[in-house]
């Protein structure tokens, strides 16, 4: 159990998104405490054409943020899919070779692999693993010496709290950017539509699936696939078709609605005091597949008001709507059950 | 060895008679050797059933089927947990673990690994086995090669495997509930508004294309998965048992079929005929096994006359 207090002003670790070695540069200048990055293949969640890093690339990422300060950690947390299983292996020996801080991982397999073969490398348990529960992740501190679990975005800042005093390790959770509304790592919308998976190939609504279609009325549909996941009006900003944010028919719905989520960001700025009361000892903002000057702009922002919590004074990050999918930003599950 | 069919678990929130006349039927009148009773999809549910849960595993186990005890595919809250591991603590029941969650209750107690824990890998499989697992419900979106090195991962590890061949395929799992959702409502409130489709609740595309079907917190396949014409391979590769994931249609006939098409009395076509009459929406999908779109049929589709 933990029988730390939890002290309302203890400083979380800030962990932010490297897609590429400028965004790393990026996140590494604008006060990362922390970065995570993949390798380019498939033994990552974001398994995007141009982004992520040759062994080469990393190695050089890593002397730059040693050189600041900065962790990096290298998200292996897509499943080891047989038989390509020795893939997801040598990441593992890569990261260990490299000494990363820590190596992110989902499955039982790999995670199984890097605590026989690489007792020393530090553990974290991706939100991929969808370990919800406390029993759940017990099971991983205890089986695999995991020091920290990246908790679902599913769960209540109360629920969090109860979590934390039930389990051995830190918890690292979601506070900026993409919000997924399926159950991390068990999603196989994109497989169903596009043959290619998200936990087996690191990928969801992948881009050379996804067209655009301008009709005669001057509306816009977007498909993922044979299916069509939405239709913008003109004029509407024409967004992303990821299956989890469509709008489709009910035989309950007289319109076409969001039966899942609509197009928002979450941003968790104002619950930031909450989470690190809940427990919460490092922050994660989304966004792999990010521009560098958006990294820049987020991780910025999240540092003054890391920095600005922890010294008792008050923080605003009203400008980062801005940035947020559509313009819209949410507080998804953390803030109230109503969400489910 | 034997191929063995198996039923459940019971996926929607039937009434709970319908339910238990269901299970009733499949004791009396289905060919299978094993059935998985509980509630995967949500612990709201639950209460409605235990009523009837004792008589309808006695009556299932006097009737030679073996009962697993499937535990719930995701677990959230205080109730969810109390479902969970309230199954772990009947010291002979048969589980299936849904979710990790189980897995430290169940070490090194005989149990089976359902299709909701993610196992892709030999060294998935040889771990879960070395923590006692000795059954694997693999996912569905696996495709052949895959199911076939894991069978022969779980065989070197004593274990066995098992593959849906019938039914909508579980895409995805949610903390929210769509069913609520889409009836503006919220899962705390939802007045089990799932109660109202049987085989899930269909969602279209803008254009009318069937895509989807929702079931609480989980979202389904529209096409049903049919694997008849696959099920050979299967065999071939040594996969122990076969799932059907039961439907309002007739169940036991749909179990009947695929005993016929084990046991070489009837051809894959016939299989397939003999599922449309009973009323199995069509297309059908197969495409995760081909490693294709899961959502696509493979090789001819039969004609039927």
């Amino acid at each position: 159990m933990n029988t730390q207090a939890i002290t309302p002003n203890a400083k979380p670790e800030l962990v932010c998104p490297a897609g590429t070695p400028a965004a790393l540069r990026a996140a590494v200048d604008s006060g990362a405490d922390a970065v995570y990055c993949g390798l380019a293949n498939e033994t990552n969640a974001r398994n995007f054409a141009g982004l992520n890093f040759t062994p080469d690339l990393l190695e050089q990422g890593i002397a730059y943020a040693r050189g600041r300060g900065t962790k990096v950690l290298l998200a292996v947390n897509s499943f080891a899919t047989a038989p390509r299983t020795q893939l997801w292996f040598d990441a593992v020996d890569t990261a260990a070779r490299l000494g990363v801080d820590a190596v992110i991982v989902a499955d039982i397999g790999v995670a199984s692999y890097a605590a026989e073969h690489h007792p020393q490398l530090r553990l974290h348990l991706s939100v991929q693993a969808g370990a919800s529960s406390p029993e759940a992740i017990r099971y991983y501190c205890s089986e695999f010496n995991v020091k920290r679990v990246v908790l679902p975005r599913i769960l209540t800042v109360t629920e969090i709290a109860a979590i934390h005093r039930e389990i051995p390790c830190e918890i690292e959770a979601f506070v900026f950017g993409n919000i997924g509304m399926m159950s991390e790592g068990r999603c196989s919308l994109t497989n169903y539509v596009t043959g290619t998976s998200t936990n087996m190939d690191g990928v969801c609504s992948p881009a050379n699936a996804v067209h655009y279609m301008d009709l005669p009325d001057g509306s816009k549909t977007a498909g993922l696939g044979d299916f069509e996941i939405d239709c913008f009006a003109a004029g509407e900003h024409a967004g992303y078709p990821t299956i989890c944010k469509g709008r489709y028919l009910s035989p309950v719905r007289k319109e076409p609605y969001y039966a899942f989520e609509e197009p928002v960001s979450l941003n968790l700025s104002s619950l930031l005091p909450d989470l690190i009361a809940a427990g919460v000892t490092a922050l994660k903002i989304e966004g792999r597949q990010r521009s560098r000057s958006y990294v820049q702009a987020v991780v910025s922002a999240y540092r003054r008001a890391v920095d600005d919590i922890a010294a008792g004074r008050w923080h605003d990050l009203s400008g980062l709507v801005a940035l947020t999918e559509g313009g819209k930003e949410t507080q998804g599950a953390f803030q109230t059950k109503k969400w489910r | 060895m034997t191929t063995e069919l198996t039923m459940g678990p019971l996926l929607f929130h039937w009434p709970a008679e319908t339910k238990r006349d269901f299970w009733f039927r499949v004791a009396d009148e289905a060919p299978v050797e094993t059935v998985y009773l509980g509630e995967a999809v949500c612990s709201k549910r639950e209460p409605f059933f235990n009523p009837h849960i004792e008589e309808v595993s006695e009556r299932l186990t006097r009737a030679g089927k073996r009962v697993v005890w499937s535990s719930l595919a995701q677990v959230v809250t205080a109730i969810d947990r109390r479902a969970s591991t309230g199954i772990a603590e009947f010291e002979t029941a048969d589980i299936e673990a849904n979710d990790a969650s189980l897995l430290p209750l169940l070490h090194r107690k005989p149990h089976r690994i359902g299709q909701y824990l993610n196992v892709y890998n030999e060294a998935t499989i040889t771990h879960l086995a070395s923590n006692g697992a000795y059954h694997f419900s693999l996912q569905p979106e696996l495709p052949a090669e895959t199911i076939s090195r894991l069978t022969e991962a779980a065989e070197a590890a004593g274990a066995t495997t098992e593959v849906q061949v019938f039914g909508r395929v579980t895409l995805a799992l949610s903390a929210r509930c769509y069913h609520a959702r889409a009836h503006g409502r919220t899962k705390d409130n939802c007045l089990f508004v799932c109660e109202n489709d049987a085989d899930g609740m269909e969602l279209q595309t803008r254009s009318h294309h069937k895509f989807l079907a929702i079931n609480g917190i989980q979202t389904l396949s529209h096409r049903y998965l049919e694997l008849s014409a696959e099920i050979p391979a299967l065999v071939a590769m040594g996969v122990a048992a076969l799932r059907l994931s039961p439907h309002s249609l007739d169940m036991t006939a749909v179990a009947r079929a695929y005993r016929q098409l084990l046991d070489g009395r009837i051809s894959a076509d016939e299989t397939f005929a003999r599922l449309a009459e009973l009323g199995m929406p069509q297309p059908v999908m197969n495409g995760f096994f081909h490693r294709k779109p899961g959502y696509l049929h493979v090789g001819a589709q039969p004609e039927l006359s």
